[in-house]
This record gives C-alpha cells, sequence and structure tokens, in this order.
C-alpha cells in the first residue's frame, strides 16, 4: 500500500515538475530576432504611409517603429501570418504586396487572364477561319531568309540569299 | 520681361496651333491647298515659338528668379547651373513645357520631309499634331503655369498671379526649396527627357495613321513612312525605361531596379502596344494582313503615351479625390476619351476598306507567330492597365458603397493598392512566352511554315539549348524556374546567332568575302531583320539579368562595430570607419569606408553614404556599388551611431548577373535599334561568281 502512495506520489510530483518547467520555460523570452529575420516579414509588407516601399527598405521614422513592432512580435511567438494578419488587420489590406483574393478584389485577378484567354480565342479563331478560306499553295513563293528544313525550303533560302547577293 | 516674351510666345504658340489645324481641317475639305500650306507654315512655326518660351524658362531658373513659383519649387542657391537647366523637368509645370516643346520639334522635322508622294495626308497629319499640342499648350496656360509669379500685399499676404494684383508688389523669396535630391542622378536627369522623346516620337505614327483612315487609303503607305519614327521612338522610350531602372538602383538604396510602381508600370505601357506594333506592322508589309489590328495597336500606343504623361503628372495615381480636385483630371479624361473614341469611330467606319487583301494560310507561319507575340504583348498591356487603374477603381468605387448600407453591410470595398507581387506572375509568364517566341519565330517562314517544317526547323536549336540544362545543374544551380528561363534564353539566343552564322556563311561562300566583311554587308542589307536580331540579344541579356537577380539575390542586414565583418556568400565586408561632414552644396554626408574582400582576397574598398540635404531637409542613400560581370556587391548604410559613429548597421545585397540588364538594355539596345533606323543606300548590282558553290553547300553533302 505504501509502495502504491510513493509511486501516486511520485507520479504527481513528476507531472507537476514537469508542468512547472513547461511555465517556466513559456515565460522565458524569446531571443531577439535579427535584423534578417524581421526584413524577411517586412519585405513581404509595404509601408502604410509611404507610397510603394517596401517596409524592409523604408528609410522613414515611422517605418523603422514598424520593423520595431514585427520583431516584438516576433519575440511574442507570432508567426509570419499572425504578423501579416496583424498588419492587414490594423491598417487594411493596403500594406500586402497583392490584394487579397476576395470579394471585390477578385476582380483584381479575374478581370485580365479573361480578355487575354478571350483574345486567344478570337485570335484563334480568327486564324481558322482565314485558314480556311484559301489552301496553302503548292510551292510558295520565297518571302524569307530563315527557310523550312526542307528541300524545298532550302531552295528557296538559296533563291532569296542568291538575289540578295546578286545585288550586292 | 524674358518671363513675359516666353509667357507671350506660348500664347502664340497655342492660337497658331489652333489656327494650322484649322486650317489644314478647312484646306481638305474645301480643296484650298494655299490654306493646307498656310498651315504647315504655321506647325514650322511652333518650334522656333516654344524654343522661346523653353529659353526663357531656362533663364529663370539658370538666374534664380525666385519671384516665380516654379523656380522656387525646384531650385535653390546651392544648386550649380547644370542641376538648375535640368530643373525644367523636375516640376510638373516645366517638364509639360518640355513635353510640348519636343512635340513641336518632331512635328517641325517632319513638316521638313517630301510631301510630294503622300500630300493628301498633310492636311491631317498637320491636324492631329497641332490639336495634341494645342492641348498641352491649353493645360501649361490654364493649369500648369510655370510663369506666375508671387504677389504681395501691404498686409504681408502673398498670392500668385500671371499679372499684378492692385495694390500689390512683386516678391521674391531669398531661396527656393531645391530639386528633389532623388532627382539629382545622372539616371533621372535624362530619363524623363528620353521617356517623353519616346512618347511624341509614337504621335508621329497616330498622326499619319488618323491621316490613313481619314483619307480612306487601306495601303500599308502610312506604315512605310513612319516606320524610322516608330523605330526611333521605341529606342528613346527603351531607352528612358533603362535610365529609370538604373535611377532606381542607383539612389533608391533598395538593391533593386524596378518595383511596379504605378507611374513605373504607365510609362511601360506604350512600350509594350509600341513593341507589338512595331512587329505587327511588318506582317501588313509583307502580307497586306492586319490592317484593323495596326490601327488599333497605334491607337491604343496614342493613348497610353498620354494615359502615361497624365498617371505620372495628375496624382491620379495616389488618389481619385486629388486628381478630381484638380483641374488636370477632368481635361486629361476629356481629351483622352475624345481621342480614344473619335480614332475608334474612324477605325470602324474604315473597317471594311482595310480588310486583308490576302489570306493567312498556316496556323505556324510566322505571320502566325508575330500575331501570338502581339496577343501576349496585349495581354501583359492588359495586366498592367488593370493593375494601375484597380487602385483607382477600388477608390471610386469604394466610396460610392459606403453610401449604400445595404451593400456595404456585405463586404467593405476600400482602396488597394496594386504592388509587385501582383505582377510577378503573369510577368515572368508572358515574358517566358515572348522570349521562346522570339526563338520561334526566325525558324517560320512567312505564310508557308506547317507544324512539321517548324518541327524540323527548331530541333537543331532546341537540342542544343537543351545541353545548357545539365551544364547549369553541374554547376550547381537547382532552381526550376532558373534553369527554364536561362534554357529559353538560350534557345532564342542559338537561333539568333544562328541566323547570322548561316546567311553569312552562305555568303562567303558565294562571294568570296570573309565572314566578317560577309556578316557586316549582309546586315547593312536588310538593317531592320538583323537590327531587330541585334535588340534580341539585348533583350536576352536583360532576361539573364532579371534571372539572376529574381532568382539569386541574396541580402543581409548587420549592425557591427568599427573592425567588425558581414559575411555574404563569397564576400566579407569590413566596417572600418565612418566620417560625417558638410559641403559646400548644403549637404551633410555621412560616409562609411568598407574593406572588401572575396573568398579571402582583399579587392577594393566602397563608400556607402546618406547625404542629408539640408535645404530640402531629405536624404538620399547611395549605395556603394562593386560591379562585375557575374555580380554586384551592393552595400548600404542603413543607420549608424551619430555621436561616436563606432557602430553602423549595413544592408548588403549580393545581386548575381544584374550588369548584363544594363548592357543589353543600353548598348545592345541603342546598336540593335539604330542598325535598324539608318538610313539604307541605294543598292548597287554587283556581279553574281559562285551559286553553284553556294547551293552545294546549303543542299549539304
Amino acid at each position: 500500500m505504501k509502495a502504491k502512495n510513493f509511486l501516486v506520489e511520485a507520479g504527481l510530483a513528476l507531472i507537476a515538475s514537469l508542468l512547472f518547467a513547461g511555465l517556466v520555460s513559456a515565460q522565458q523570452p524569446q531571443p531577439t530576432p535579427s535584423d534578417d529575420q524581421v526584413n524577411a516579414i517586412a519585405r513581404q509588407l509595404y509601408c502604410p504611409v509611404c507610397e510603394n516601399t517596401p517596409l524592409d527598405v523604408c528609410p522613414t521614422t515611422a517605418c523603422a517603429q514598424w520593423r520595431d513592432l514585427i520583431r516584438q512580435k516576433l519575440m511574442e511567438g507570432m508567426t509570419n501570418q499572425e504578423i501579416k494578419d496583424y498588419f492587414v488587420e490594423y491598417y487594411g489590406a493596403r500594406v500586402l504586396g497583392a490584394p487579397p483574393a476576395a470579394g471585390f478584389y477578385w476582380l483584381a485577378y479575374v478581370v485580365p487572364p479573361i480578355i487575354i484567354l478571350a483574345g486567344a480565342y478570337v485570335l484563334l479563331r480568327a486564324l481558322r477561319s482565314w485558314k480556311k478560306t484559301t489552301s496553302p499553295p503548292e510551292n510558295p513563293p520565297p518571302q524569307t531568309l530563315s527557310p523550312p528544313p526542307q528541300e524545298t525550303g532550302k531552295n528557296e533560302y538559296i533563291q532569296r540569299l542568291e538575289d540578295e547577293v546578286r545585288r550586292g | 520681361m524674358l518671363a513675359d516674351l516666353g509667357y507671350g510666345s506660348l500664347i502664340i504658340t497655342l492660337f497658331i496651333s489652333i489656327y494650322g489645324a484649322s486650317a489644314a481641317y478647312f484646306g481638305s475639305r474645301r480643296g484650298k491647298p494655299a490654306w493646307v500650306d498656310s498651315a504647315r507654315n504655321a506647325m514650322l512655326l511652333t518650334f522656333p515659338l516654344l524654343t522661346i518660351t523653353t529659353l526663357s524658362l531656362l533663364y529663370l531658373l539658370v538666374n534664380a528668379h525666385y519671384e516665380f513659383p516654379f523656380v522656387s519649387q525646384v531650385i535653390s542657391n546651392t544648386m550649380p547651373a547644370t542641376l538648375r537647366i535640368t530643373a525644367l523637368w523636375a516640376g510638373q509645370a516645366g517638364s509639360l513645357i518640355l513635353w510640348s516643346w519636343l512635340m513641336s520639334a518632331f512635328a517641325c522635322a517632319v513638316m521638313l520631309r517630301k510631301w510630294d508622294r503622300d500630300r493628301e495626308f498633310l492636311p491631317w497629319v498637320i491636324v492631329v499634331t497641332l490639336v495634341t499640342l494645342a492641348f498641352f499648350l491649353i493645360i501649361s496656360i490654364f493649369v500648369e503655369n510655370p510663369f506666375l509669379r508671387y504677389w504681395q500685399s501691404p498686409a504681408g499676404s502673398v498670392v500668385t498671379a500671371m499679372f499684378q494684383p492692385g495694390g500689390m508688389q512683386l516678391f521674391a523669396p531669398l531661396n527656393g526649396n531645391g530639386m528633389d535630391p532623388l532627382l539629382r542622378h545622372p539616371g533621372m536627369i535624362l530619363h524623363p527627357p528620353m521617356l517623353y522623346l519616346g512618347y511624341v516620337s509614337f504621335v508621329i505614327p497616330y498622326a499619319f495613321a488618323i491621316a490613313s483612315l481619314v483619307t480612306g487609303r487601306s495601303d500599308d503607305r502610312w506604315i512605310r513612312i513612319t516606320r524610322r519614327w516608330a523605330l526611333v521612338a521605341w529606342l528613346f522610350l527603351s531607352l528612358g525605361l533603362v535610365l529609370g531602372m538604373w535611377w532606381s538602383y542607383g539612389v533608391l538604396g533598395w538593391g533593386g531596379y524596378w518595383n511596379w510602381d504605378p507611374v513605373e508600370t504607365a510609362s511601360f505601357m506604350p512600350w509594350l502596344t509600341g513593341t507589338a506594333f512595331l512587329h505587327s506592322v511588318m506582317i501588313q508589309e509583307k502580307r497586306g494582313i492586319l490592317k484593323q489590328w495596326n490601327m488599333l495597336l497605334i491607337i491604343l500606343t496614342y493613348c497610353a503615351v498620354i494615359l502615361g504623361t497624365f498617371l505620372t503628372r495628375s496624382g491620379i495615381a495616389s488618389s481619385v479625390h486629388a486628381f478630381l480636385q484638380s483641374a488636370l483630371g477632368p481635361l486629361f479624361f476629356i481629351f483622352i476619351g475624345l481621342t480614344f473614341i473619335f480614332s475608334l469611330w474612324l477605325l470602324i467606319k474604315r473597317w471594311n476598306d482595310l480588310k486583308s487583301t490576302t489570306e493567312m494560310t498556316s496556323l505556324f507561319s510566322r505571320e502566325a507567330l508575330f500575331l501570338l507575340n502581339n496577343l501576349l504583348f496585349v495581354g501583359f498591356f492588359v495586366v498592367c492597365f488593370w493593375g494601375v487603374m484597380f487602385p483607382i477603381i477600388t477608390d471610386a468605387v469604394g466610396s460610392i458603397w459606403q453610401k449604400l448600407p445595404a451593400l456595404s453591410n456585405l463586404f467593405t470595398i476600400q482602396k488597394i493598392d496594386i504592388r509587385s507581387d501582383y505582377y510577378t506572375l503573369p510577368a515572368a509568364l508572358l515574358s517566358a512566352g515572348l522570349i521562346l517566341l522570339m526563338g520561334l519565330a526566325p525558324l517560320s517562314a512567312w505564310k508557308s511554315s506547317t507544324f512539321k517544317t517548324l518541327a524540323r526547323a527548331a530541333i537543331k536549336p532546341f537540342a542544343a539549348s537543351l545541353l545548357l540544362v545539365p551544364i547549369l545543374l553541374l554547376g550547381g544551380m537547382r532552381s526550376w524556374v532558373a534553369i527554364l528561363g536561362f534554357w529559353i534564353c538560350g534557345f532564342a539566343t542559338l537561333v539568333t546567332l544562328n541566323e547570322f552564322w548561316r546567311a553569312a556563311r552562305a555568303r562567303h561562300r558565294a562571294q568570296g568575302e570573309s565572314l566578317p566583311v560577309a556578316l557586316w554587308r549582309l546586315a547593312g542589307k536588310n538593317r531592320r531583320r538583323y537590327g531587330g536580331y541585334i535588340v534580341h540579344i539585348g533583350v536576352v541579356l536583360m532576361a539573364i539579368g532579371i534571372i539572376g537577380t529574381k532568382v539569386y539575390t541574396t541580402e543581409t542586414q548587420q549592425t557591427i562595430s568599427q573592425g567588425g565583418e558581414i559575411t555574404l556568400g563569397q564576400y566579407t565586408v569590413q566596417f572600418e570607419s565612418l566620417s560625417a561632414f558638410n559641403t559646400s552644396d548644403g549637404r551633410n554626408i555621412a560616409r562609411a569606408v568598407i574593406r572588401v574582400s572575396k573568398n579571402g582576397a582583399y579587392v577594393g574598398e566602397l563608400y556607402p553614404r546618406r547625404d542629408y540635404y539640408y535645404e530640402s531637409q531629405q536624404a538620399v542613400t547611395i549605395p556603394g556599388v562593386r560591379s562585375t560581370l557575374a555580380d554586384d556587391l551592393y552595400i548600404v548604410l542603413a543607420d549608424w551611431q551619430p555621436l561616436s559613429t563606432t557602430s553602423a548597421t549595413f544592408k548588403v545585397y549580393h545581386n548575381p548577373l544584374v550588369n548584363w540588364l544594363w548592357i543589353g538594355g543600353f548598348f545592345v539596345f541603342t546598336l540593335g535599334m539604330l542598325w535598324a533606323a539608318w538610313p539604307e543606300r541605294e543598292s548597287q548590282a554587283i556581279p553574281f561568281r559562285k551559286p553553284v558553290q553556294l547551293t552545294r553547300e546549303m543542299n549539304g553533302p
């Protein structure tokens, strides 16, 4: 019985010491992040005040303070994403390098590809319709110095080049 | 007095421009050549008149006439005369005068050409050019007048006005604000004039295009006349853009050269449509197709030129509200809207006349590949246009949205800025596609290429370029983006160089000329083709620089004491000393001495510094840069202890291959474009000597 009590007490003591150790370690401050660690996050954010200047290179005092804020958040144990979210929450989505793909801002990502794909579709249709109207000639006239490397192409190339050489 | 002369010239030029445009229109409509000749003389007069305006403004700047707000805003007592001259384009009012002056110079130059063959174009070229010029003059006179003066009342209040208000005296501050220190860099001194030269040069092809539409001509005469104008415009625009990048790299102290700032992007847009136009006109010249498309491209380029100028100048990029508060905004919108609608209306009216006389026969012909190239360029333009306009749209829509509670409860819309991250992927994909096409297009033939012939032509350079991949892997490269990018560059280079080699060798065999002579004469015979190929090499070199910096740039920032070291890759930099001192031109310079070693061997000293300008209370970071063909070591003095100067913070960048960007962008582009645009001599017949030998060679054994 005594042995059993001893084991229970020892177990409880072990758990308590582990918990205490955990608490102590959690309360210990993180090492001060280096400038490079701060800049790695600051590079992805833009100065909310200066126009179009990444936070890592902005020389203003305000930006230096925002970099200090990033350092502080890193010391508090926040992740990169959490720090970015923090900045977005306080200063708006304009601090990001690209607009969030949500709500009205979706249009930023959707419109150019739609226009380009529509252009590609129109181009393809136009090319196909043009192609249908006439069939390729049997012996196309020489038009360029760049030949298709088949026999007829080489002859065209030579013909063209010889013409050119003849002209001087 | 000289200011009055300059202002008077400006006013007279506006009247003359309006008269010239009206006379040309009237003369053309009523069939009165004397009116058109009068309009031509009016257009010739704009240049000397605007030269008087520009010179008088320069006089005010050089002699520090601070009674003019424009002068007092851009110069100061400590600025040397050379910088005071460049201050002309440091402010909005002066840069608009520069725009008009360059426009008048080009208008004058185009009037001096022989018009015998193209007399019908003349009145409409005058109308378009003078209407454009008149628009800028109206802005200079009514919105951004550089000749306004300060006037002081007896009570001490100061107002600005052109003419003396009652009871007020002329007021001249003792000193000016001085030019923004960031603009005192050779790159920024040359960048605006180059960009403006590119802008105004593109007005000339547009004027001829409109003249062609109005007169109902459906041939490619307008393209042939303006070919050199477009090439020169493209060169100036390219040099302007690269100078802007060089300035950004040299003075902003962030280790980069292009940040997709709205103003940068706006100046890139006419380059994109202009480059598409330069390629597309070749199809019309060779095959007589895409006439409507070329019209549309030059209209887009013209509108992008006006848009580019005003996005820089109007403040629209920063805030739609600031834009609307300025009179510049509505004027700009009206002008660009009217010109675009009018140009499109003309194009639609002539749409059927411009239908192609021949048809496209193959999806793999050179013209089809050029069309694909056009799609990518215009796609790039769409991305840039949308990126530049989106902040303005969100700003405007957000303002309206807030007033609608039912909708604003669903989600909020705030002004959002579009920055570099947005452009990275589309820019990389579209650029890769364009460079790949640059390699493929020379292998295809006009009209006749099929998939089979194109594949056969491409297989050898494709296989040879693939050898680059194991070489890069053996060299330690692991980034698939860089490997793919360098491979595409290698493929395009191989094809381009092979074009030179194959033709020069054939000529060498046929004519018995030495290879260099054969190459020289061959390239001289078809300047546009070989000039274009040289430009393609320039593009590849720029791409190599961009890939090198985007994929392999490394950086670190550390605070070190004197004698301390920072290691970055193969480089070690040692902080030797830091000194701060004043200069006679009103600067306080903090300058560090850095000892640089590479792989343990001393390679030199660098002097990163920060210049503080007392007058404007602005600081400029000047990096210390060690440049080689392989890389740049770029050191920025980020911070330091002001009193003891015993420790300082440095930001060190290692930028591999960055100098290929400048080599390609400055030297190779210029060489290629000058080669392409150089006037060709009439060809002389020479005897044809060895056709049999040539044929054997080309047919192979």
